[in-house]
């Protein structure tokens, strides 16, 4: 199928060959994993696991505090020996429960439901829930509250998000790879949830072993479309994958189900198959650990609540001109103040920057009103006038403008030649100003 | 700024950028000039090219001076005076005396630029404020135009009159005697052998240059199709002598500073519209009013005010003219709350 294609958008070098043929093999056993009970937006879940109690792998750990929040579960099997405040990756404080790993593994008594199939929406709701599945693209949203929209607001397409726009990242393109039936099994899941008759994975074609892949573990399911799509960055953006692949608009401030549609990565596809079929918490991620400043970049798959800092040993250590190490990828992914900060559910790659790969952001210029941010900007904003007025201190000036419907893809500071720093100017306008 | 216990830097996303700077956009769009400055020199002599020279150095210095007398930071190489030097050179007639590009450059950094806030917040295109200052002050020795010699020797060339002018003053059958039969005229105009100002002459050399920005996407074709076009159409209906439609739009196209206006003065990102709907309105704006004083006003030539009129209203294009928003079903009403 080709695709509708959303406006604007730009071309980073991708850097995937760094880790692409990199086949995901498990990660060593972290002594200690540290697992922070609020791992997303919303409510930060209640510890029922008290210092020195044993606990198996997969066993529940933190109730979840509200709708919108999701239950935290052991990814180890060990004892207990804190639970406090420790570092997030964004260097905040938050209740981490910590637990000693023996090293044996053994998992919780899980329940195992070959014939899935027969469960209703409601039950298959009730084991996502139950396994604490969030957005595994970053942005950690819980998924059960993705599936449960208002009954007004039927849904009538799954689009699982493959796009993998970010540069660097290769997690979601070694899955595919490895794991395509799992990933299509999750989409029937989602698909038979919403009743709905069909269902999109869209990649981009800079993956295309993994469009191929895909299409063979899809057989004769026709209900079920691979799309692939140029790529471009934000392609894997909701709004604009949603737009390439049905051709429809969110309009501003809406939600994909307003669209009547459904976005989920394919990792949390693959969570939600294992969920279900197994009985399966989401305790485990596969992430890319990779960028110039590292010596081996990886796939690994990763127990949440390993610090980054073993990852990044596991991979060889930092290279002497590593000066920056990023959770998520180079675009959108946010800089760590220090590396001793866990692995949680949401984490989709970490990137090493050497000097050579950064941009000092120290030294930027006047806007010279080139229109290069206008051009680009998927969201069809004027960054130029949105940095000028934060800069200025005008902040209800950038509100006219579509402050808030700027998502920080950077799209636009990526382009500036004045490297002018946009999305800082407008998150700053953004703490500034009410929506 | 770095962390004080990893020394790891944290800064706000994107985390990569791309190589393009403001500095090589600068320096792009004036090695895109050389093809123009080497025909100038070639056909007006030395004479032209110390005339750039001056004008460039001029600019160059006359912004260090004034960031280094306001102690603010030094950026007279990021090449932007450079560019304005050099199009103020190219804009002026070969052989004006020395203090004509010195004061041209100065009104151009100084009061067009710098006092208005520096790069990127200039109203006005700098190199033609600076030459329209200088139009208006010394009219006479701004409007000596040489015969293009193309023979070093004689430093003294003789003067002559720009084909605009002919044009305007005794009409066309005069211009083609001039140059002999009309291919001869066509061919001439083409490779610049005419009176004229230094760098507009060569409309084979300033093409060259416009394909190089084109190609390398420094500049679109919005604003100078948008331009040509409407001189064309304009000059096509208006500009004939027996009546409606027996214009000549090829003639206008390659006389004048026109060529050298639309592609490199017009389409400065400062100072024009930056969203492309608007920046087509704002190049239709400079064809229109090009074409006015052209056949109209009391100057043979009408690109410079044109653009500089134009210049106006960009602030006023770029508030008319908004990209659309992703998702958004029309434009809101102008202080609607949404
Ligand atoms: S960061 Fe915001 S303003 Fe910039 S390109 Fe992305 S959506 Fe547009
Ligand atoms: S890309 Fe940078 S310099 Fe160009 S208009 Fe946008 S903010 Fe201004």
């Amino acid at each position: 199928m080709i695709s509708a294609l959303f406006r604007g958008g730009i071309h980073p070098p991708d850097k995937k060959n760094l880790s692409a043929k990199k086949p995901i093999t498990t990660a060593s056993q972290p002594d200690t994993v540290f697992i922070p009970l609020s791992q997303h937006l919303g409510a930060p879940c209640k510890a029922v696991v008290t210092p020195g109690q044993e606990v198996k792998k997969g066993e529940l750990i933190g109730e979840p505090g509200g709708f919108v929040s999701a239950p935290v579960h052991s990814s180890v099997s060990g004892k207990v020996a804190a639970i406090g405040e420790f570092p997030n990756a964004m260097g905040r404080m938050v209740t981490s429960v910590v637990i000693e790993n023996n090293g044996r593994d053994e998992w919780t008594i899980l329940k195992d439901t070959p014939d899935f199939d027969r469960l209703s929406p409601e039950e298959l709701r009730g084991k996502i829930k139950n396994a604490g599945i969030v957005g595994m693209g970053g942005a950690a949203f819980p998924t059960v509250v993705k599936l449960s929209p208002p009954k007004e607001k039927p849904i009538d397409t799954v689009i699982l998000n493959g796009a993998e726009c970010e540069p660097y990242l290769t997690a979601d393109y070694r899955l595919m790879i490895e794991h395509p039936e799992e990933i299509i099994r999750g989409l029937g899941i989602l698909m038979k949830i919403f009743g709905v008759p069909r269902g999109y994975i869209g990649i981009e074609d800079n993956k295309p072993d993994a469009v191929e892949k895909m299409n063979q573990a899809l057989q004769e399911k026709e209900t079920i479309e691979v799309v692939t799509l140029p790529a471009k960055y934000p392609q894997g953006a909701e709004k604009m994958l949603i737009k390439s692949i049905t051709g429809r608009e969110i309009p501003p401030r809406a939600l994909p189900m307003d669209v009547k549609v459904v976005v989920q990565n394919v990792g949390t596809a693959r969570a939600v198959f294992e969920a279900v079929r197994y009985g399966k918490p989401l305790i485990e991620r596969v992430l890319t650990v990779t960028g110039g400043g590292i010596h081996e970049p990886r796939n690994l798959f990763v127990k949440v609540g390993t610090l980054i800092s073993n990852l990044i040993e596991e991979c060889g250590g930092m290279r002497e001109d590593a000066v920056k190490v990023i959770s998520g990828g180079p675009m959108m992914g946010f800089a760590l103040p220090s590396p001793d900060v866990p692995v949680t559910k949401g984490t989709s790659g970490i990137v090493v920057m050497s000097e050579q790969e950064m941009v000092h952001a120290a030294e930027f210029g006047p806007c010279i009103r080139c229109g290069r941010c206008i051009e680009i900007c998927p969201m069809g904003l004027m960054p130029s006038m949105l940095s000028i007025y934060a800069e200025k201190g005008f902040y209800e000036g950038a509100k006219e403008y579509n402050l808030f419907d700027c998502f920080e893809c950077g799209s636009c500071a990526f382009v500036c030649p004045s490297k002018r720093p946009i999305v800082q100017l407008v998150r700053l306008a953004k703490s500034m100003v009410k929506p | 700024m770095k962390s004080e216990k990893s020394g790891l830097i944290v800064s706000v996303s994107p985390h990569i950028k791309d190589t393009e700077t403001t500095e090589r956009i600068m320096w792009s769009v004036s090695l895109s000039l050389l093809p123009a400055v080497l025909m100038g020199v070639y056909f007006f002599g030395p004479r032209a090219a110390f005339t750039i020279i001056a004008s460039i150095l001029s600019a160059v210095l006359s912004e260090y001076i004034f960031l280094k007398a306001m102690k603010k930071k030094v950026v007279a190489l990021d090449g932007s005076a450079f560019l304005t030097g050099l199009l103020l050179g190219l804009n002026l007639p070969p052989s004006v005396p020395f203090f004509i590009p010195v004061i041209g450059a100065i009104v151009a950094v100084i009061i067009t630029k710098q006092l208005f806030g520096g790069l990127g917040y200039n109203i006005f295109n700098p190199a033609l404020i600076g030459r329209a200052f200088l139009l208006v002050s010394f009219p006479r020795l701004m409007t000596v135009w040489n015969e293009p010699a193309a023979a070093f020797i004689h430093l003294d060339a003789r003067t002559t009159a720009t084909p605009l002018g002919i044009l305007k003053e005794e009409g066309v059958i005069k211009l083609i005697e001039v140059f002999g039969d009309k291919g001869n005229l066509y061919s001439q105009l083409l490779i610049g052998h005419r009176g004229g100002c230094i760098g507009e002459t060569s409309i084979l050399a300033l093409l060259i240059g416009a394909t190089f920005l084109m190609y390398k996407k420094y500049i679109t074709w919005h604003i100078p199709l948008a331009f040509l076009g409407t001189v064309s159409l304009i000059a096509w209906i208006f500009g004939g002598q027996e009546g409606l439609f027996t214009g000549d739009p090829l003639l206008h196209l390659m006389t004048g500073g026109l060529m050298l206006g639309a592609f490199f003065m017009a389409t400065d990102y400062v100072t024009s519209p930056s969203v492309k709907s608007g920046q087509i309105l704002f190049g239709t704006g400079c064809g229109f009013l090009t074409m006015l004083i052209r056949l109209k006003g009391g100057y043979p030539e009408g690109v410079m005010f044109a653009i500089l009129i134009m210049n106006c209203f960009s602030p006023l294009i770029d508030r008319g003219f908004r990209s659309k928003v992703f998702g958004a079903v029309k434009k809101p009403a102008k202080g609607a709350k949404q």
